[in-house]
């Protein structure tokens, strides 16, 4: 016997004595990222309807392999084939596990999901299930300690998707000066992301929260204090970019597959 | 106005225990504190709780109330409904002593394992200058009232005996985070020994710490966190590691 049943405590047989709905959010979280995680699994193997001039899925972009339909790429920059060992190779996947890794060692959703999917804990003084813990100290949670990669990379991809939203300003012939809802979900989308990634914890750190005298070194002070009131928003940006994001995809692959016109306000 | 409401207190010791159901007298504007007072006034003479200053500032009758750690001189018996029991119990993290009291020396032994602030040997004592914005960052830590329910409520204790050995604990990484980010402290392997011997890397920062410090102190946010980042920075991150080395010099 361990934790709150361990002999030298109080002996209490409950788990927890919370009157409260202390299971609704974890279940919340674990109904939402399981949905997401099953859409975008469906959305990386389905290799189509992610591109419609000029819109491309955030699950695409940017499209490296020669297999990317045309229109789809940057400058027709391919490296990537598109089989490999005789499998045919979607262009999401050659990417997604940028970002993937960024909210998967995200320090907001390592909260959420240690929560909602590892119950360690289900929630503040519910009891957890496991007979063992050494959280983030051996493989594989020690790789945790990456998140500054793919922090650093997932700066790249929003750059990418930035590049995206401002040529969805164009028309499907081409012409610029044009802008659809396609544009602005496009547009909400990158800007939930850079919100996203410059209110992360890596990124505060970075840009001054490593220093020991911020008198100093006034400028990384002042980044700092700036990022730290993104940082107080994080988890809010955490949701609402992944919903832009998915959204934005769900958006594309409509209008792709001529479901839904993508309407033009000029 | 007084009403009647009903409350559910753990009594025991080491041997055994169990809930008591009790009904008692609670005034308007009263805290469960208060009550547990008149508890202890008419019907239980000999229940043991832990109390000082009923200000939240002394950090002594800190217990779980129905299911969640709390002090009891801040939670407003209005804050539950007319008809609702309200359970108190001692602390779930530490060996009970009796009744409500609980005994935290665990915290005591683990302050005593962090290495002091180190002055630099240059400065005479009165000759140290902080800027305030130096001054301001560490303030938030120093909140502080060691109420200790970030550690009775933090699971890696909580649900696991045997991480004691190894884990001190969010009061303590704040102490660490205090120290580390001091523009004068002088000792140069806070991070190291947080990771090594402190157990930085058993938390898993589901933020139950902040959630129950009454002192409202971002634990997670401003002090774990950063610690781990600090620690990636020496032991995770090669391309900082070897900066670290040319440049010669740990914490700028």
């Amino acid at each position: 016997m361990s934790g709150v049943f361990s002999p030298t405590r109080a002996k209490i047989k409950e788990r927890t004595l919370r009157t409260d709905k202390w299971w609704l959010q974890p279940l919340i979280t674990f109904g939402v990222l399981f949905s997401f995680i099953i859409y975008a699994t469906f959305r990386a193997f389905e290799n189509a309807n992610y591109f419609v001039e000029p819109l491309i899925s955030p699950f695409y972009s940017p499209c490296l392999s020669q297999a990317c339909v045309a229109g789809s790429t940057i400058a027709g920059f391919t490296p990537v084939s598109a089989h490999v060992l005789n499998f045919a190779l979607s262009p999401a996947l050659i990417i997604l596990i940028f970002p993937l890794g960024f909210r998967m060692t995200c320090y907001y959703y390592r909260k959420a999901y240690y929560r909602a999917f590892w119950l360690s804990p289900p929630a503040c003084a519910v009891a957890e299930p496991h007979e063992k813990y050494t959280g983030e100290t051996r493989a594989p949670l020690i790789f945790q300690n990456a998140h500054r990669w793919f922090f650093y990379a997932g700066l790249v991809f929003n750059v990418f998707l930035t590049y995206d939203a401002i040529i969805s300003f164009k028309n499907d012939q081409g012409q610029w000066g044009h802008m659809s809802v396609g544009s602005l979900v496009l547009l909400i989308s990158s800007s939930l992301l850079w919100f996203y990634s410059l209110s992360c914890h890596t990124c505060r750190h970075t840009v001054g929260g490593r220093l020991k005298h911020f008198s100093k070194h006034p400028v990384r002070y002042k980044l700092w204090t700036w990022v730290s009131i993104l940082n107080h928003k994080h988890q809010q940006f955490a949701w609402y970019s992944l919903a832009a994001v998915a959204f934005a995809d769900i958006y594309v692959r409509e209008v792709a597959t001529g479901a839904w016109t993508n309407f033009y306000f000029f | 106005m007084a009403r009647n409401i009903k409350l559910r207190i753990w009594r025991g010791d080491s041997t055994d225990g169990g809930l008591k159901d009790v009904v008692v007298e609670a005034n308007e504007g009263e805290v469960v504190l208060d009550v547990i007072h008149r508890v202890q006034a008419t019907q239980m003479g000999d229940l043991a709780v832990r109390w000082n200053c009923k200000a939240g500032k002394c950090g002594s009758c800190s217990m779980e109330i129905n299911g969640k750690p709390r002090l009891a001189c801040m939670t407003q018996v209005a804050s539950f409904g007319e008809e609702e029991t309200i359970t108190v119990t001692p602390l779930r993290a530490f060996p009970i002593i009796k009744d409500l009291v609980t005994d935290v020396s665990f915290n005591y032994k683990k302050a005593m394992e962090i290495p002091a602030y180190e002055h630099p040997k240059e400065l005479a004592p009165g000759q140290a200058r902080m800027e305030q914005i130096d001054v301001e960052r560490s303030q938030e830590f120093r909140k502080c009232i060691e109420c200790f329910l970030c550690q009775d409520v933090c699971h890696v204790v909580r649900d696991h005996e045997e991480n004691k050995k190894s884990f001190a604990g969010p009061r303590f990484f704040i102490r660490i985070a205090e120290l580390d980010m001091h523009p004068l402290d002088m000792l140069k392997n806070r991070k190291k020994t947080a990771q090594e011997e402190h157990g930085l890397g058993m938390c898993n920062i589901t933020k139950c710490c902040t959630e129950v410090c009454p002192e409202h102190i971002r634990i997670t946010d401003n002090a774990i966190i950063p610690m781990k980042e600090r620690v990636v920075d020496i032991k995770y991150d090669p391309a900082r590691w070897l900066g670290s080395k040319i440049r010669r010099r740990e914490g700028l």
